[in-house]
């Protein structure tokens, strides 16, 4: 072990004299209560280090024992269903112990040659299914393999004989230093969707399993509410949520609600598949900074039991302020917003460990992240967004405008988009609609039309728009108040699934069509907006559920009805 | 506590708020001191930052009258603690917890650190209780819970401080039988006149034995408004957790004490980020606003309610964003409605409670209460644009539907969000029903048939029969 002794102290930062080796990214254990911190630098006879916990107290004089170490953590079956702070350590311990043994089942035998990240046995029950993995840096034969059935906590499950011929016991727990990736076989292309279950997200601006999203927003626009909502809903198998530099309530919430709430495809609680990381803002910022590759670790290690992995980091925002605080400390020349000029590629570092894969025990597994973005007076110019925006595929950008008028989610559609979104095609034909694509344009289209008319309106005036483009204008409010809004508190409307979607959206198209047919035949504009059926329409996602697939075929046939009437109505009369 | 450690002698600079010493004793970061210097009571201060041979105190109070040779530093040994007991409510202190109102000092009954302690999220209960403070743009829009810390983002000149003692004058819980209810009132660098204002309204009210004042006035030192939330906020969750009150605590103006922090982060040569507030305001700020909450197996609960005046009226300012993005909501107030006589001048677009949702509904207000709240956002957020519309090409180039928008407006602000005196929810309610009536059923689509039916369409159809018959 080495040692060194503090010369300076303040804020998260210690300066120490060192008296034997230290390594950067080492953990070390600081102040008479040995406070966990890790290296941030060197230099000569010198070592920089930040700490994780509150600095009160520390003097000039006190100790710094490094542990040899990189900065770890400790990954296992004790993460899902459970809530940790930034170092991964277990905020809920008081009132969830540890169970005394876990149910195994073993996957290989004695004789068997393993390669490294192999699964050597899981973990069988009822929720998600993990596995117990060889380390990713360790293969050899197996020599031992525990029975099937329960056992203790710190049991030796496997020995492994490698080909230098030492064995190694494999237990349920594995270390992972947090600021390195984990390896994988390789990278797999990212052309599935992973389904959120929001019609503006999947219809429109789809990610990719294994892909990147980013949420800017400004404050009270909808970033946590959104990632709470794909946490629910989404279809991942496993869900990292990292609550990073906000508020404790919202953790709270999520801890609160998540175990009262059923996975729609599993049925089981929606706890069971989470994993809730919590630095909140009045918990130490440089424990902050760690958080977020604590997270990704994490959702690394059930990516490679093969498994889907979704992690919503809110906010990054948060995470590179905890990085300038801690630069401002080191006299780091500061860069745009006094930001460190390493922001840029540590937000690539992160964003690149996303990723759909096939795993070194073979299996195919993702990891996909969401990251919140929280940019000052709502800027999107300013560095944390526009670094993200070259990092990531999709880009969900939030609108201040929408939310005040409590129009949720206020994803503003033309802000966004989704690199992706040209690889679904096949899959959305798989699940009955061919048209994904040219519908998905048109909404886009019309949307952008609107945005145009309304700038003209406000130069010569609604009245004096043609009927044509009246038409227009209506087409665009529908899509906007029939799909894209989407309520998360309501119990109807939050999940809406493919199948679902799809049905809406023929309904959306249909009416677009006829109307510009019954346009056509004379009817006016005024007469299409005041159909009865069309208050239907608006409030379908409220009205119709999951179970009632078959009502949307009921409303398009009226709808048609209706719309038909209208045309002729006005082709009688002329 | 280890025994008291003096040093005199050891000054070597003052630079502002800074006063830099030899090191010759054994003190930790964070640790308390105290500055004597003459006759003067002694002044509190913190330690910064420490290397061998030097540390620097961060003076909490004015370093005016302060010299090099003759001040003597003492040192507690721990952190500023705050010594609290029975009897802190009807009592008026200063900025740092010393009671300025001639009485006797309150006995000691616990030490608690003024930092107060990071909550445990798991610890954490959810805040879902509604508050009924009387002012509909608030109980109807943007609904107020307990535990909640729901910021008022003002301007100089509007009526924050009105609509602060009127929500804690009025404020009740709609379960009957609550009691242990208390306000904190928290002046930050405020006048003189601000603070007996509020004082003299809760004295009218008769609230005044309930409450209990911390007061930094504006002639105070600047560097002690850091202190004084801190101060007071120690006193609340005291009140919370050994006396089970629900503690209302309004501190005014949050913009006083970033101003503060500004000053003592310039002085210590600090590269600031957003028009020279240093960087970690936001987490400096959150160490005040998230010691707002409910603690499991606690029967008390702290609220809070902070005013800040935004600079230049600009509510994308690093001090609301930054306090927007920590609180749980804004109530915003807006000059334009001030002039057109509405009390309270809220503008309810730009306000937001975010903790409404768990704390109305069938269970807690009720159940048509948040399909209400959505359709007056929806509509009233349309009438503005085209009220924008309007004034860009005048009412002509308006359609019919667009003019009833107008008059829409015209009706939410005058006789929804405008009132004299309290209302009841169910006041508001009966006001919200009543300003939809005139748009038409097609524009209504946040609320369903059954809505319609019973608080919308019955008027309508009167009208209608009324325009018959005329
Ligand atoms: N999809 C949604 N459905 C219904 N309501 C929503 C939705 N999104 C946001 N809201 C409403 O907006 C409020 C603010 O949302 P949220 O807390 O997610 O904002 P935020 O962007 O995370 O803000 P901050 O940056 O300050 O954390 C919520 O409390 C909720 O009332
Ligand atoms: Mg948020």
């Amino acid at each position: 072990m080495s040692d060194a002794v503090i010369r300076w102290v303040g804020g998260p930062v210690v300066y120490a004299t060192v008296t034997s080796a230290f390594r950067i990214g080492e953990a070390i254990e600081v102040g008479p209560h040995r406070r966990p911190g890790e290296v941030i630098r060197l230099k000569d006879d010198e070592l920089v280090g930040q700490v994780y916990e509150d600095t009160t107290g520390m003097r000039p004089g006190d100790s710094v024992r490094g542990t040899g170490a990189a900065m770890s953590v400790r990954l296992g079956p004790h993460l899902l269903g459970h809530i940790f702070d930034g170092l991964l350590r277990p905020l809920d311990a008081g009132e969830k112990p540890a169970p005394a043994t876990i149910a195994f089942r073993p996957l290989v035998r004695q004789g068997d040659t393993l390669t490294a990240g192999a699964a050597i046995g899981d973990l069988p029950g009822d929720g998600v299914v993990q596995s117990v993995l060889l380390p990713p840096d360790l293969a050899g034969t197996v020599e031992t393999i525990a029975a099937a059935g329960p056992q203790p906590l710190d049991a030796i499950l496997c020995t492994v004989r490698t080909a230098s011929g030492d064995v190694a016991d494999i237990g349920f727990f594995q270390t992972w230093a947090i600021r390195k990736a984990r390896p994988v076989r390789r990278r797999l292309p990212a052309d599935e969707p992973m389904v959120t279950g929001q019609r503006i997200l999947d219809t429109l601006f789809p990610v990719s399993r294994g892909g990147q999203a980013a949420i800017p927003g400004g404050f009270g626009t909808g970033k946590t509410v959104l990632q709470e909502t794909l946490a629910k809903w989404c279809d991942a198998d496993v869900i990292v949520y990292v609550g990073c530099g906000e508020r404790g309530n919202e953790m709270a919430e999520v801890l609160r609600e998540f175990p009262k709430l059923a996975d729609p495809r599993t049925g089981r609680g929606l706890m069971e598949r989470t994993v809730i990381i919590a630095n909140t803002s009045n918990m130490p910022v440089a424990a902050r900074e760690a958080s977020i590759y604590t997270a990704v670790t994490v959702g690394e290690y059930f990516r490679d039991q093969g498994l889907h992995v979704a992690l919503m980091a809110d906010s990054t925002s948060r995470w590179a302020e905890a990085l300038r605080e801690v630069s401002g400390r080191l006299g780091e020349l500061p860069g745009e917003a006094a930001y460190p000029a390493y922001l840029g590629s540590r937000l690539a570092e992160f964003y690149e460990r996303a990723a759909r894969v096939r795993t070194l025990g073979d299996k195919d597994g993702s990891l996909t992240i969401i990251g919140a973005v929280s940019p000052p007076a709502g800027d999107f110019s300013e560095p944390v967004t526009s670094h993200t925006k070259r990092y990531v595929r999709c880009f969900w950008g939030l609108d201040r405008e929408r939310a005040q008028a409590r129009f949720y989610p206020a994803i503003h559609p033309l802000q966004s988009y989704s690199e992706n979104a040209g690889r679904f095609a096949a899959w959305w034909a798989a699940r009955g609609n061919s048209q994904w694509q040219p519908h998905r344009e048109k909404l886009l289209s019309l949307l952008e039309a609107q945005a145009d008319l309304e700038r003209m309106a406000r130069i010569v005036g609604k009245d004096s728009l043609p009927p044509a483009q009246q038409v227009t204008l209506l087409c665009a409010e529908l899509i906007n108040e029939a799909f894209l809004r989407q309520s998360a508190f309501s119990e109807v409307d939050r999940y809406c699934s493919p199948q679902r979607q799809t049905a809406m959206l023929t309904i959306i198209l249909d009416f677009i069509d006829q109307a510009q047919a019954a346009l056509e035949r004379g009817a006016p504009p005024q007469a299409i907006a005041a159909l009865d059926i069309l208050r239907r329409v608006q409030r379908m996602g409220e009205e119709i559920g999951e179970d009632q697939l078959e009502k949307f075929t009921e409303l398009r046939t009226a709808l048609q009805a209706a719309m038909t009437a209208l045309g002729k109505a006005a082709s009688d009369a002329a | 506590m280890r025994p008291d450690l003096w040093v005199q002698g050891t000054a070597t600079a003052i630079d502002g708020p800074l006063l830099y010493l030899r090191r010759n004793v054994e003190a930790g970061l964070n640790e308390a001191v105290e500055i004597l210097s003459d006759d003067a009571p002694p002044r509190l201060g913190r330690v910064a930052s420490l290397d061998r041979d030097a540390m620097v105190v961060e003076v909490l109070e004015s370093t005016i009258g302060l010299g090099l040779r003759d001040i003597k530093v003492r040192f507690v040994g721990e952190p500023l603690h705050f010594s609290v007991g029975p009897g802190l409510l009807g009592r008026v202190f200063n900025g740092v917890g010393e009671p300025t109102d001639g009485g006797p000092p309150v006995p000691a009954h616990k030490r608690m650190r003024i930092d107060g302690v990071p909550i445990n999220p798991t610890q954490r209960d959810l805040p879902r209780d509604f508050i009924e403070t009387g002012v509909t743009a608030i109980d109807l829009m943007n609904s107020l819970v307990r535990g909640q810390k729901l910021p008022l983002f003002s301007s100089g000149g509007m009526p924050h401080d009105r609509i602060a003692s009127d929500i804690a004058q009025n404020a009740r819980l709609r379960r009957a039988g609550e009691q242990g209810f208390a306000i904190v009132f928290v002046g930050i660098g405020i006048s003189h006149d601000a603070a007996e204002t509020f004082r003299q309204a809760m004295q009218d009210s008769g609230a005044l034995a309930h409450t209990a004042m911390f007061l930094n006035l504006a002639s105070e030192s600047s560097t002690q408004r850091l202190l004084t939330p801190r101060f007071a906020l120690t006193a609340a969750e005291y009140l919370a957790a050994q006396e089970d009150r629900h503690v209302l605590v309004i501190m005014t103006d949050m913009t006083n004490y970033c101003e503060a922090l500004r000053e003592v982060s310039a002085s210590h040569g600090e590269v600031p980020s957003r028009k020279g507030y240093p960087g970690y305001m936001y987490s400096d700020l959150a160490s005040i606003y998230e010691r707002a909450g409910c603690q499991r197996g606690a029967k008390g609960t702290v609220t809070q309610l902070p005013i800040l005046t935004m600079p230049a009226e600009d509510i994308s300012h690093p001090i609301p964003d930054l306090t927007g993005y920590i609180t749980e909501g804004q109530v915003v107030l807006d000059r334009a409605l001030d002039h057109k006589g509405v009390f309270p001048p809220i503008n309810v677009l730009p306000s937001l409670s975010r903790l409404m949702d768990q704390g109305i509904g069938k269970n807690y207000s009720h159940a048509d209460h948040p399909a209400l709240a959505n359709q007056l956002f929806a509509s009233y957020a349309k009438a503005v644009r085209v009220r924008v519309l309007a004034s860009v090409v005048g009412r002509d180039g308006l359609t019919p539907l667009d003019l009833n928008y107008l008059d829409f407006a015209d009706r939410f602000e005058s006789s929804l969000i405008g009132q004299s005196g309290r209302r009841t929810l169910e006041d508001s309610m009966a006001a919200g029903w009543a300003v939809l009536q005139r748009l038409p059923k097609a524009e209504l689509s946040r609320l369903s048939d059954a809505q319609i039916a019973q608080y919308i369409a019955p008027s309508q159809t009167a009208e209608v029969a009324d325009q018959l018959h005329a």
